[in-house]
């Protein structure tokens, strides 16, 4: 049933919100849409030496796409570019329904696999973050 | 008359192929084929495919002679003055986009083309395109905290500038009616076109053009209960013969050399290539059967359910109503938002119920901003629809509310 997508821990990291707010003179800016309802994520990010010192983000969206976003913010400090893409595939590979790794955070996410249309929810955030580190490369402008 | 709803929704095979629970509130998005339109769609490709205004054996031209009968048929469903007015398009975004680009080619610089905020981004998009290649404007008539136009700024907003108004006859968000004959006189007043999106209004019966007193109407098939893949464009007649072609192909010419073209007179004019044959005698085939309809007894039944949904709704405190509270002036289109639960997870969790909503902001952005939101919850209304439907859905909002508000 539908209502399984909504397992304790997806309500709980979309409550908690973490890494919601803003920070002081980020090094990059990014907004990215998603298209099906138009919710919103805008990220900043502190970088050093190519790698996330602080994130924060505000997110405008459903509870999947929060929750993403608060994991997303538990995760981010030190990766750098590669990581952040590893870990996009990592939560795209769940979503086919072929990560299998015992990582319980990532896990919450596997009753969304047979949901075709809300994979975009969940990724949107990761999406957000290898688009900033992209950015980052091309020039600091908010995008 | 009382509505026998039963009966309609034994014309509709959908509801015996899905199994129960199945509520569906989404016709506003697409609405169920009903028995008459698959039976045309499913003889013609079956029993009776030939290519149409080509062939002259029998097939050939028994398939052209049906596809000129469901010309006849649409105009007479839109009460337009011949079916040389309407021409086939594959839906009501292309039939907009059509209309965008052939108009456009009347635009001079500083020109305006007046909208509304409650379009629907078919509505929309097509004419930011054309205003953009002639360098012409875009204003719009902005809507009030029920996203109903604010007409009474027609005066101000309609000048000698104005050279194109296209508005919706009936919002996708809201079921909102507009007023077409004052938008109509408006519009007259200054030599401006009017051209109406009517793709949330066909389904509902049928209509007449002239009365609205518009000059181009749009809609598709899939939502009046026919197959996807078709609609049509009514033109007023004068105008089609004086507009230049959209796209060049076969069958919308009269003579081609190597240097030029002649082309043909409307409507093949505007009708390159093949059409969609099967899905336009669909779409024929559902006007004729929803022409036969008693279509006061569906207006009081939708009339009846909305009531219905409206009051179950605004009994409900986590309930924000979006659109108009009144019966009259709107159809069976209703958004909502839950304060504190995301319209997509509404639509999802109402799944379970086996009730299917639309979530998002319904390729009407500028109306959501206006709302002040991002997106809503939709449920739209259609004659198969019954009282079930509407409790299925008021006992899955009161579940949601209590697992996620």
């Amino acid at each position: 049933m539908s209502a399984d997508l909504y397992n304790e821990q997806i309500v709980a990291a979309a409550r908690a919100a973490d890494g919601a707010g803003n920070l002081a003179d980020p090094d990059v800016v990014v907004e990215r849409d998603n298209p099906l309802c138009g919710d919103r994520i805008r990220l900043e990010l502190h970088l050093r030496q190519g790698r996330i010192a602080a994130l924060a983000h505000r997110t405008r969206g459903c509870l999947l796409t929060r929750a993403a976003a608060s994991l997303l913010a538990r995760r981010a400090r030190g990766l750098d570019v590669a990581a952040a893409r590893a870990l996009r595939a990592r939560i795209e590979r769940l979503l086919a329904g072929g990560e299998t790794a015992e990582d319980p955070d990532l896990a919450m996410f596997r009753p969304v696999a047979s949901v075709r249309s809300r994979h975009e929810c969940v990724l949107l955030p990761f999406e957000a973050l290898v688009h900033a580190f992209e950015s980052a490369e091309s020039g600091p402008e908010a995008s | 008359m009382t509505l026998d709803v039963a009966a309609i929704r034994r014309e509709f095979p959908i509801f015996e192929a899905v199994p129960p629970p199945f509520h569906y509130l989404d016709s506003a998005a697409t609405g169920q084929i009903c028995r008459a339109a698959a039976k045309a769609l499913w003889h013609f490709e079956t029993a009776a495919r030939a290519n149409v205004k080509r062939g002259v054996y029998r097939l050939a031209d028994e398939a052209t002679r049906a596809y000129e009968d469901a010309r006849a048929q649409i105009a007479r469903y839109l009460d337009a003055a011949g079916p040389e007015e309407i021409v086939f398009t594959t839906g009501a975004t292309f039939g907009l986009n059509l209309a965008a680009h052939v108009l456009s080619e009347r635009l001079q610089p500083e020109d305006e083309i007046l909208l509304s905020i409650a379009e629907h981004h078919s509505n929309l998009v097509p004419w930011q395109m054309a205003a953009e290649r002639r360098g012409a404007r875009i204003r719009a008539i902005p809507v009030d905290e029920r996203g109903r136009l604010r007409l009474d700024r027609l005066g101000e907003l309609v000048s000698a500038r104005t050279r194109i108004i296209a508005v919706t006859h009936v919002s996708n968000v809201t079921g909102a009616i507009t007023d077409i004959p004052r938008i109509a006189e408006a519009a007259a007043a200054v030599g401006a076109l009017l051209v109406v999106d009517g793709a949330q209004r066909v389904p509902h019966g049928p209509l007449s053009v002239r009365r609205l007193g518009c000059d181009v109407y749009a809609f598709s098939a899939h939502k009046m209960f026919g197959a996807t893949g078709a609609g049509a464009l009514w033109v007023r007649r004068d105008l089609l013969a004086s507009l230049p072609p959209f796209l060049g192909g076969g069958e919308m010419i009269r003579r081609v050399s190597i240097e030029r073209t002649r082309y043909a007179d409307p409507p093949r004019r505007f009708e390159a290539g093949t059409p969609p044959i099967g899905p336009v005698l669909a779409m024929a085939a559902a006007a004729r059967w929803l022409a036969g309809l008693d279509w006061s007894a569906i207006r009081d039944h939708e009339r009846r359910l909305l009531a219905r949904l409206l009051d179950g709704l605004q009994t409900i405190p986590a309930v924000i109503l979006r659109g108009p509270r009144e019966i009259e002036d709107r159809f069976g289109v209703v958004a909502f938002e839950v304060r504190g639960v995301h319209a997509h997870d509404v639509c999802q969790m109402l799944d379970g119920f086996g009730v299917c909503l639309r979530g998002g902001h319904h390729c009407a952005q500028p109306l959501m901003e206006a709302f002040g939101t991002e997106a809503t919850a939709r449920a739209s209304l259609a004659l198969y629809n019954d009282e079930a439907d509407i409790d299925a859905l008021l006992e899955g909002l009161a579940y949601t509310i209590r697992r996620l508000a």
